[in-house]
């Protein structure tokens, strides 16, 4: 095994958060301009590029399913203060154990400014239905390709702007270890949100019938509960004929979903998740 | 169409309208065409340079996961990481017990020098308050301060998906599910954590019973109990050089029972109260990762070990305090914690124990796991003075010859330890995380249960064979 350093251009200061206006605000996050959401299917290292950014001691395993619920940290990144929230990792966004839901829940209906989908670049192709399941939801998307310095030393090299150009969405190639490309990926979100970039999501359309059913059925979901988002993937839902979906909607507990997800999670499981006490 | 007096009914009936519509599968080619434009993707963005098929990591999962020799590799590491905690943290426990009676020494003759302190103040104080204390720390301190970053270092490593992979076959055989292992290698390290790490279990019934019965796996607060005691008592029947391997023998075996114990409850279980079969799921095997030392130890000393012996503090002080006072209310010639223990005895001897074991027992609720330094204390408290108290000598001395300890003592309170009830706390996340009274209820009453049951048993058998 050669620990060869990666052909990007990079320096090290460019590793070191003090060099890119990079502060990290731990779990002061009462005042936040922006909310940043971390993605991914399990052990991609979504929880090391949240310490990373925030320089909290969330606990980091090398193991799937290390992370069950969600943890809550903030940056400020030029100016800009974000506030991160780590997710348990996902496969799909249909799944249904309950660290799974806790993420599901905060991309449908936490209305982040911007999702980050971390991917492990040794397994791009399983990785990648998360990504456009993602992408089907929200415009805001940005890829980042973790675990790079794996992949090297797996043989393989993976070209990000070929899948940005695929996918319609920013993609920036990082190894949150080590650091390496975090600076980029703080700049793809700030921009992102900003504006500067505008992204073009690749979606799976269907048939015309179908596109027809979901367009109309979309508008009905607005009127009856306003302000909802995702009215479109609630709308598939429907026509899926997902009797969870459908109960929620009768019940009224889709607002109540909307509005738990601006509070915090569970005080007790915060506690055992922010201060690192899994 | 008019949409001021939309009811949710009203999208219902429209979204069955419409899905008629739709050809049968529509779903299911949509999703099919997503997989597909997803393969497509990713051959454009990924190009193998190299063909490394046969790296390194396989070689070692071979072996690791291995039918044959995966389960004996788990056993032999499990050793070497309690026997590393074994023989470290006897020294160094005995080291801390000195340095810290030693302070109590000196602060009680400091007190008693002053003159016009009360005898009380300078009791509640320094026996009292400062002694629960220093016995929390001198026995907890150590034995955490090596297992947490070994098991840390495991963790990191990615072996636990290993042993998942490994035990698979056995939780499915008991009905339970087999990440249940993961959530169980949780519970080593504390078993609040490890309850709620069962949200990584979809099946709500296979999540139950790995709550229900998570509490058999001795998590950190309590194995510097069993080290102690298979220390003091098993290991000190064999010559001193074997010290530290048949007190990691004894510890590893009281870990396996702990974890037969967790498959029977799960098997029964899931016969019974929550019947059902085991669901089938996938899981990842990660690449071996190189641990990240710093944050090993970042982990595991500052969040693992300093919080679990901050929490045992906070109960050892005022139980320390407690015990004094029982001690010091004089009833007739004897006092109010011997009168006590003396009323429990019966009970206690019933289950191979004694009085004062289970009045340790019931002053440390709320963080059950300090139960054996409370335990020494009230045996000090009640007028039994011991010689080099941080020592295995010492505490052989006291308890043997001072309390009429006998081996059986040892192996029941061992026993007991392992299966007794969850702590506050734990029992507090199950509430929590299973919303349920009843549930919460079911963890107390079963593994209480069980062990009244076993130490019961364990005595009368022995007791029967004539072996005490």
């Amino acid at each position: 095994m050669t620990d060869k350093k990666l052909t990007l251009p990079t320096e090290h200061c460019e590793e070191c958060p003090a060099f890119y206006n990079l502060e990290q605000m731990g779990i002061k996050v009462g005042n936040f301009d922006r909310v940043v959401a971390l993605a991914g299917n399990p052990n991609t290292g979504k929880s090391t590029v949240f310490n990373a950014l925030t320089g909290l001691k969330q606990h980091t395993g090398n193991w799937p399913g290390k992370t069950v619920t969600r943890a809550e940290g903030g940056y400020q990144f030029n100016g800009v203060r974000y506030k991160l929230v780590d997710l348990p990792g996902t496969y799909s966004l249909l799944s249904a154990s309950q660290d799974e839901e806790v993420a599901r829940d905060f991309i449908l209906f936490g209305q982040p400014d911007c999702t980050v989908v971390v991917t492990d670049a040794t397994a791009l192709e399983r990785n990648l239905n998360l990504v456009m399941q993602v992408m089907e939801i929200t415009d805001r998307v940005v890829v980042a390709i973790n675990l790079m310095d794996e992949a090297k030393r797996k043989g393989l090299e993976v070209d990000a702007r070929s899948l940005s150009r695929d996918l319609g969405i920013p993609a920036v190639p990082i190894t949150a270890r080590t650091g390496e490309g975090i600076r980029t990926l703080l700049a793809t979100i700030a921009d992102l949100i900003s504006g500067d970039i505008v992204t073009k999501p690749l979606r799976v359309g269907g048939t015309p019938e179908f596109q027809r059913a979901v367009n109309e059925l979309a508008p009905m979901i607005e009127a009856t509960a306003p302000g909802i988002p995702n009215a479109r993937w609630l709308a598939i839902r429907l026509l899926d004929g997902d009797s969870k979906v459908q109960q929620a909607l009768v019940s009224g507990d889709l607002a109540q979903l909307v509005q738990r997800q601006s509070q915090a999670d569970m005080q007790f499981s915060k506690k055992m998740s922010v201060e690192g006490r899994q | 169409m008019t949409e001021q007096t939309l009811s949710p009914n009203d999208i219902l009936i429209k979204a069955e309208a419409l899905r008629g519509t739709l050809s049968t599968g529509f779903r299911d080619e949509i999703v099919k065409s997503l997989y597909s434009e997803a393969e497509m993707i990713a051959k454009r963005a990924v190009k193998t340079v190299l063909n490394k098929k046969y790296d390194f990591d396989q070689k070692i999962d071979r072996l690791v996961t291995s039918p044959i020799v995966g389960l004996p590799i788990m056993l032999i590491l499990l050793t070497i990481i309690i026997w590393l905690t074994v023989s470290g943290a006897n020294v160094a426990s005995a080291a801390i017990a000195n340095a810290l009676f030693a302070i109590g020494d000196w602060g009680r003759a400091l007190f008693n020098s002053v003159g016009f302190i009360p005898w009380w103040v300078t009791g509640f104080i320094w026996d009292g308050i400062y002694l629960g204390l220093a016995w929390v720390i001198s026995v907890m301190l150590p034995p955490m301060a090596i297992f947490f970053p070994a098991f840390t270092f495991m963790e990191d490593l990615g072996y636990l998906p290993r042993v998942a992979f490994n035990l698979d076959w056995l939780f499915k055989k008991t009905g339970a599910h087999g990440k249940q292992s993961l959530t169980m290698a949780m519970g080593f390290g504390c078993n609040a954590a490890g309850v709620i790490a069962t949200r990584i279990i979809d099946s709500p019934r296979e999540r139950l019973i790995a709550i229900l019965t998570n509490n058999f796996v001795p998590c950190n607060g309590r194995f510097p109990t069993l080290i102690m005691l298979a220390t003091v008592f098993v290991a000190a029947a064999f010559p001193p050089a074997l010290t530290s391997f048949i007190a990691a023998g004894t510890v590893v075996g009281v870990v396996l029972i702990g974890v037969g114990f967790t498959f029977l409850a799960s098997w029964v279980l899931s016969k019974t109260i929550l019947k059902g079969e085991a669901s089938a799921f996938t899981l990842e095997l990660p690449p071996y990762r190189r641990p990240n030392f710093s944050r090993i130890l970042y982990t595991s000393i500052i969040d693992r070990t300093i919080f679990v012996l901050w929490r045992a503090m906070q109960t050892a002080a005022p139980a320390g305090a407690i015990i004094w006072i029982l001690a010091n209310i004089h009833t007739g010639d004897s006092n109010l914690a011997r009168a006590i223990s003396d009323w429990l005895n019966p009970f206690g001897l019933l289950l191979g124990l004694d009085g004062v074991i289970l009045l340790a027992y019931i002053i440390a609720i709320p963080a059950n796991e300090i139960v054996v330094p409370t335990m020494m204390m009230v045996y000090m408290g009640t007028g039994m003075m011991v010689n080099g108290p941080g020592t295995s000598a010492g505490i052989f001395d006291l308890l043997v010859n001072g309390n009429g300890w006998t081996m059986l003592t040892a192996v029941n309170l061992m026993l007991f330890a392992l299966l007794h009830n969850p702590c506050a706390t734990t029992i507090m996340t199950i509430y929590k995380e299973t919303k349920s009274l009843k549930w919460a209820t079911v963890s107390v009453v079963m593994t209480l249960g069980t062990a009244f049951l076993v130490t019961f048993t364990t005595a009368s058998i022995t007791r029967l064979l004539g072996w005490v």
